[in-house]
């Protein structure tokens, strides 16, 4: 009997962090905390997004977001959703520090920028967020960075100082998967091809717009380095199944990038040899 | 607003405090239990350890938050 082929999906390395999962999840919109504990569980992931608010929003139990985030388990990883002003996210980006140091966890060193420049569309304003980048990495911040799949966009926030570029696959939480993947090919050969200026070993997420698992796929099989989601899993009418969907379809997406897949032809190659068959007739086309 | 009372914007409202009320006593009226949470005064982060000493001033805009679920 042969051993059973199992090779293991790499950790991602982001900066000084170390991802054993590729696939980051969000922590809002689910029906109740009990879902997103064993959702976040089921999906493997070991970093998890948050936002910051004012309010401590509790449910009918009075329980809140921490009571079932495990932070000796997960990395937090802060947003600055929200915010339409470089001014705002920057504000926020420290108050997330400041929050996350209170409770020792590591994710006081990072944040997931964004500066929205709409709120139907919540796009992101490219000028406030590569100048909210500028300043958060002089703060010594490491910045995850949400954009737009604009390309020029990507390198500049790279040059900025931009940890890992996030470009969206489409508008946050419209379920429309990879939009653009010409884009995302371009951002990922700008980004990390080394013959185009890039760095192999530059992280690039797909963050934003996935629905299914086949957008997952599709994101490792243009050679991103990892998808962050969380309507696609928190809105699924089973959220635990579909975490374990996520998670397969980012491990096959993955494997299957590494495989060499076969060029898009347009005529058939038959897979059962011609020789040998007893079929008489004639081949239409011969 | 009585005299030995002063007006901050906290969380966006208009709240009167009593004077000589310090950061973290107003912590405890917002998020009584909490431990995760930030203080930022007049646009500036608090740091924890200052929350004791930092009494409250009349105008100051007090922002206390905490994490909620995000993507």
């Amino acid at each position: 009997m042969t051993a059973p082929f199992a090779p293991a999906v790499p950790p991602l390395s982001i900066a000084g962090f170390t991802l054993q999962s590729r696939l980051v999840t969000g922590t809002g919109k689910y029906r109740d905390y009990e879902t997103m504990q064993r959702a976040l569980d089921v999906s493997g992931c070991d970093a998890v997004t948050v936002a910051v608010r004012r309010e401590r929003l509790v449910d009918a139990q009075g329980r809140s977001l921490l009571d079932f985030l495990d932070l000796a388990r997960y990395t937090i990883l802060p947003n600055t959703a929200g915010c339409f002003s470089a001014e705002d996210a920057i504000r926020v980006a420290r108050l997330g520090r400041e929050i996350l140091d209170s409770v020792d966890n590591p994710g006081k060193h990072w944040v997931k920028l964004e500066v929205l420049g709409d709120r139907k569309t919540l796009l992101p304003d490219p000028v406030g967020t590569l100048e909210a980048c500028r300043e958060l990495v002089k703060d010594g911040f490491t910045v995850l960075c949400y954009s737009s799949d604009d390309p020029i966009m990507a390198v500049r926030l790279r040059d900025a100082g931009a940890a890992s570029v996030m470009p969206a696959g489409s508008p946050i939480g419209s379920g429309r998967g990879i939009a653009n993947p010409a884009n995302i090919a371009l951002i990922l050969e700008l980004l990390k091809d080394p013959a185009a200026g890039g760095d192999a070993a530059y992280p690039v997420i797909v963050d934003a717009g996935v629905g299914t698992p086949s957008d997952v796929t599709l994101a490792m099989e243009l050679g991103a380095d990892g998808v962050l989601l969380n309507t696609g899993i928190a809105h699924a009418k089973d959220p635990v199944r579909m975490a374990h969907a996520m998670k397969l379809a980012l491990d096959s997406g993955y494997h299957g990038a590494r495989s060499g897949r076969i060029e898009r032809k347009l005529h058939a190659s038959a897979s059962s040899p011609w020789q040998g068959s007893i079929a008489s007739t004639v081949i239409p086309g011969e | 607003m009585n005299s030995d009372e002063i007006e901050i914007t906290l969380n966006g409202a208009p709240t009167q405090v009593p004077v000589g009320t310090n950061v973290a006593e107003l912590v405890t009226r917002i998020l009584p239990n909490a431990r995760a949470y930030a203080v930022e005064v007049n646009r500036s982060v608090l740091s924890r350890r200052e929350h004791a000493e930092r009494t409250v001033k009349h105008g100051d805009v007090i922002e206390v938050v905490t994490l909620v679920g995000g993507g």
